[in-house]
């Protein structure tokens, strides 16, 4: 099944701007709150998002109980050489989700 | 003035009230879209800022899934769903013959499954039938909502109706006085849409996920404190009809966003 949805200007010029954005589908469960039961529902949230390019990590962000499900980053890299981005998010369970993308600088 | 004649007075003025509700003219039709701030539109905008579109995907991935005991996907039967979904979602709910009832999207996936494909149904809210029904809606975004103009669904159009313009729950309260009567004026913080089914399923950011039609009329059903019927009851379906004829000829949205 789908997981993310990544945009990235598949062509930039040397030393444009480019702007990045991310899409992933997560449950982003906060650890505060209760099932119908009364016990309380484990945290379960994506903990760390990683984008490196052409292997240099260019973004990274740290998140918190308070972010909404499905979190979407949207940020800025300045487009230098030809090559992949690449892009990690992991959860407080462990898994890893992985998604990349081409440029072409020209 | 005298108590009793201001009472007169007062009493014209009530009975006066209710015929100042009407019906939305077309040109005064909006969809909630253009309330939204321009961070939510944009994010609807975008496929890939729109959450409602990793559900569309994962209704691709289902729609060429074979499924049941007759191991049939929706594409063996239905094929590109580019061509053959295109305007389907813009005239649903439609008549069933067999069942002698209008069913809506969902039901009509539910009834593919259970006669075509022979596996259960979905259940009702769960990420696969809405993956599915976002994916089949997605093909008539854009398109102008085109209700079917089957004369067997004028009854359960006309009960729609009724539903909607009747006073029901603990608040007395009806659709329409909010939606014709009131649209455009806050309710708390927000503003009163006029309550056009024009992209769902869509994504609610106060759910933090994709939602129905028919969740969506329970929420306002449960706000006005009335008892809310069970999803699947004829209630959801003749509503939906009347609203679609309501908002016939607006542009379909699915997958949308709101607040």
């Amino acid at each position: 099944m789908a997981r993310t949805l990544i945009n990235v200007p598949p062509k930039a010029k040397r030393g444009q701007v480019i702007e990045i954005k991310t899409l992933i589908s997560h449950v982003m469960e906060t650890g505060y709150r209760r099932n119908e039961v009364g016990a309380m529902v484990p945290r379960d949230i994506i903990n760390t998002f990683l984008c490196t390019y052409n292997g240099e990590e260019v973004f990274r962000a740290g998140l918190h109980p308070a972010i909404a499900a499905n979190p979407f980053f949207s940020f800025f890299a300045v487009a230098t050489a030809s090559g992949k981005f690449e892009f990690h998010w992991t959860d407080d369970e462990g898994n890893v989700e992985t998604a990349s993308a081409e440029i072409t600088v020209e | 003035m005298s108590p009793a004649k201001a009472l007169g007075a007062l009493l014209i003025l009530f009975a006066a009230v209710p015929c100042l509700g009407a019906e939305i003219t077309p040109a005064d039709r909006r969809s909630g879209y253009a309330d939204m701030s321009r961070e939510t539109r944009a994010m609807e905008d975008d496929d890939t800022a729109n959450p409602g579109m990793l559900s569309v995907l994962d209704g691709e991935a289902l729609w060429n899934q074979k499924a049941g005991a007759a191991g049939r996907s929706c594409a063996d039967c239905h094929g590109d769903a580019a061509q053959s979904m295109k305007g389907v979602a813009a005239r649903y709910p439609a008549f069933d013959a067999t069942r002698g009832r209008p069913v809506d999207l969902e039901g009509q996936i539910n009834i593919c499954r259970g006669d075509r494909q022979q596996a259960a149904p979905l259940r009702f809210e769960s990420p696969e039938l809405l993956a599915l029904s976002a994916f089949v809606a997605r093909q008539s975004r854009g398109m102008p909502i085109a209700p079917a103009t089957d004369a067997r669904l004028a009854p359960f159009t006309a009960a729609g109706r009724g539903l909607f313009n009747r006073r029901q729950g603990q608040l007395d309260l009806s659709c329409a006085q909010c939606h014709d009567d009131n649209w455009g004026k806050r309710l708390a913080g927000n503003i009163v849409p006029q309550g056009h089914p024009t992209g769902y399923p869509l994504y609610r950011l106060e759910w933090q996920s994709l939602g129905s039609l028919q969740r969506r009329l329970r929420n306002c059903i449960s706000g006005m404190r009335a008892e809310v019927p069970d999803y699947g009851s004829p209630e959801y379906v003749n509503l939906e009809l009347f609203l679609m004829q309501r908002a016939r000829g607006m542009p379909m949205e699915s997958p949308a966003v709101r607040p």
